[in-house]
């Protein structure tokens, strides 16, 4: 995907004009830039400083412990090494949590994608008694914490014998409220002529959703599946909680754990740890913000 | 035999009731999954909380439930008088009462500033404001960690124009500031977004009269944009205040509460009553936690709705 069809500007980037106009355009937005100094100046800084803490991770990534202790602030590594990757994925067995957080995420998106639109679509477009108390009761539970439930969630999930598995991990997180929200809401945009014409043809309803609806909520699903991708990779309090052996750990557990547990902090392997548990978001975030962008000015919600 | 019963059961009623009753099966066939799961992980364990609260249950427990003992408000009763804990919910207040506001204030000076002819780099300003919120707490905290040492990034920097900065996560002083400059650092671009999103559907001929009245840009600011935008303000507070009010993983990476419990949260609290295996105790104190997001998100929605 290239560059100039991601960027999400309604405002920026209008169709190109004939040439003449174009060279006044650029010139008016170059003396636009001139004008507004006192803007961009600040905001160049801001940004700057926005993303120092990446660089200087990266940075510290490939340095070597000697550098690291020395204090000397060099953005570019004197003596780069990959010692520090090494480290992580022999000493410390980072292969292994890289893999426990792939899995969860990838079920936890796969999970709600499936569940969250086949309720959105019943609530949407079917009728049915419980409908509106349904709705109401996964609405309210849209902003409780992980916190507040993770205690009980513990005895529940310890009794099920299911502690210290994948599914303690998975399951908690199947069946989001936000998922719905968004599902709901896309599907029932979609025009119910064209659902009632499949009816018409005597399509039933699971292949009206299975061959319609979600072939057509494509962007919907693109957003809920970075939302839950996201939260799915950085969620830190429940899998502490419910991996007890470094077997189940998770990426963000497996950073706060080697971090707490070390005497002196050895920050060569943590930043490389941050870096593997950080870039790969970034770069998915670059490729596909406009369903980023998207999906937090539809929602409103992280 | 039972289709005609139901048949004219249906025509006494007036209703049109075999596809209709096929249509209200299947859409609970297709609400089923989710609403099995969301019983059992969401709705079950938010109930059950309530319960636990009111017990004595320790992690012993879990093994011969019939010793668990209903002690009413004891815990509650007990949080009350509980030093550590009182500690945890003024050092909350204090990470939401600064961190709510700075944050606000920042997504919204930002979020202006983009508004207004900011024509070029608009699309990079957004992406990079941005990036901060994709990330995961616990490894930024760690980077965040190594800026903040002694004789970190941010220390030379500082001394570099002759300031001798402190030792920011080891000062009482310091430590909770630099959990809410984090906080503000990674969040300011969700409510930027949000902001912007609302700053772009203002009129704009009501902007144009002011102008043409010979408004300024400080009063367009006051009279038009912020009453305007209230309700995107509030969306704003309310899901910030929520979010800042669960802060754990900032402390649990860069301070472990320390010093001197300056950084232990609600939610730290909880944490470690929970690890010592006092189950009841911890579920009471997660609630408290619970009702103060509740009743905040009351308040705000009363204030922002009322002024003006």
């Amino acid at each position: 995907m290239s560059r100039t069809t991601v960027a999400p500007a309604p405002t920026a980037a209008a169709p190109a004009p004939p040439p003449t106009v174009q060279e006044a355009g650029r010139r008016r937005r170059r003396l636009a830039v001139r004008d507004r100094w006192y803007l961009y100046v600040p905001l160049l800084l801001a940004l700057a400083a926005t993303v120092l803490p990446f660089a200087w991770m990266v940075s510290g990534a490939f340095k070597p412990q000697s550098e690291i202790l020395s204090g000397e602030v060099r953005l570019l590594p004197q003596d780069g090494t990959l010692r520090n990757f090494r480290d992580l994925f022999t000493r410390v067995d980072f292969g292994h949590y890289l893999f426990n957080s792939a899995v969860v995420a990838v079920a936890v998106v796969l999970g709600n994608l499936l569940f969250c639109s086949m309720l959105g679509y019943a609530l949407s477009k079917l009728d049915f008694p419980g409908r509106r108390v349904l709705f109401a009761l996964v609405m309210t539970m849209l902003m409780v914490p992980t916190v507040v439930t993770f205690v009980p969630l513990f005895v529940l999930v310890t009794k099920m014998g299911l502690a210290n598995t994948y599914g303690a991990l998975i399951l908690p997180f199947l069946a989001t409220p936000l998922g719905v929200f968004i599902m709901r809401q896309f599907i029932a945009g979609i025009p119910d002529s064209l659902i009632e014409a499949a009816r018409l043809d005597g399509a039933g309803e699971f292949r009206i959703f299975f061959t319609l609806v979600l072939p057509l909520s494509g962007p919907a699903l693109a957003t809920l599946a970075i939302l839950q991708f996201l939260s799915s990779w950085n969620e830190f309090l429940w899998p502490l909680v419910a991996a007890q052996t470094e077997d189940m750990y998770t990426l963000p557990v497996a950073i706060a754990l080697i971090s707490a547990s070390a005497n002196s902090v050895n920050y060569g392997l943590l930043l490389a740890g941050a870096t593997v548990v950080v870039l790969p978001v970034l770069g998915l975030f670059l490729l596909l913000q406009r369903y980023f962008v998207q999906g937090i000015s539809t929602t409103g919600l992280k | 035999m039972s289709s005609t019963s139901t048949g004219v059961r249906a025509a006494v009623r007036g209703r049109a009731p075999a596809w209709r009753r096929r249509q209200a099966l299947a859409a609970w066939l297709f609400a089923l999954p989710f609403t099995l799961l969301f019983a059992a992980f969401m709705v079950g364990p938010l109930l059950a909380s309530v319960g636990l609260s009111l017990t004595d249950m320790t992690s012993r427990d879990l093994r011969t439930p019939l010793a668990v003992r209903f002690v009413g408000l004891g815990n509650f009763v007990e949080l009350a008088g509980d030093e550590t804990f009182v500690r945890a919910i003024g050092n909350t207040v204090y990470f939401v009462g600064v961190g709510v506001p700075l944050t606000v204030a920042v997504a919204l000076l930002l979020a202006l500033a983009l508004n207004n002819g900011i024509n070029r780099f608009r699309s990079l300003f957004r992406v990079g404001f941005y990036t901060p919120v994709v990330t995961s707490i616990v490894a930024i905290a760690v980077v965040w960690k190594y800026i903040l040492e002694p004789d970190g990034l941010l220390n030379q920097g500082l001394g570099a124009i002759g300031i001798g900065g402190p030792d920011w996560l080891n000062d009482t002083r310091f430590a909770m500031p630099s959990l809410i400059l984090l906080a503000m650092w990674r969040n300011m671009g969700t409510l930027m977004i949000i902001f912007l999103a609302g700053l772009q559907g203002l009129p704009a001929d009501v902007y144009e009269a002011a102008r043409m009245d010979g408004a300024n840009a400080l009063q367009r600011f006051r009279s038009l944009t912020l009453p305007l935008l209230r309700p995107t303000l509030l969306l704003g507070c309310v899901l910030i205040s929520v979010y800042y009010f669960q802060f754990f993983e900032e402390a649990f990476v860069m301070t472990e509460g320390g010093p001197l419990e300056s950084t232990l949260s609600i939610t730290y609290f909880t944490y470690n009553e929970f690890g010592y295996g006092n189950y009841g105790y911890a579920s009471a104190a997660s609630y408290v936690l619970a009702i103060a997001i509740g009743l905040v998100t009351l308040v705000q929605f009363r204030l922002l709705r009322e002024k003006g």
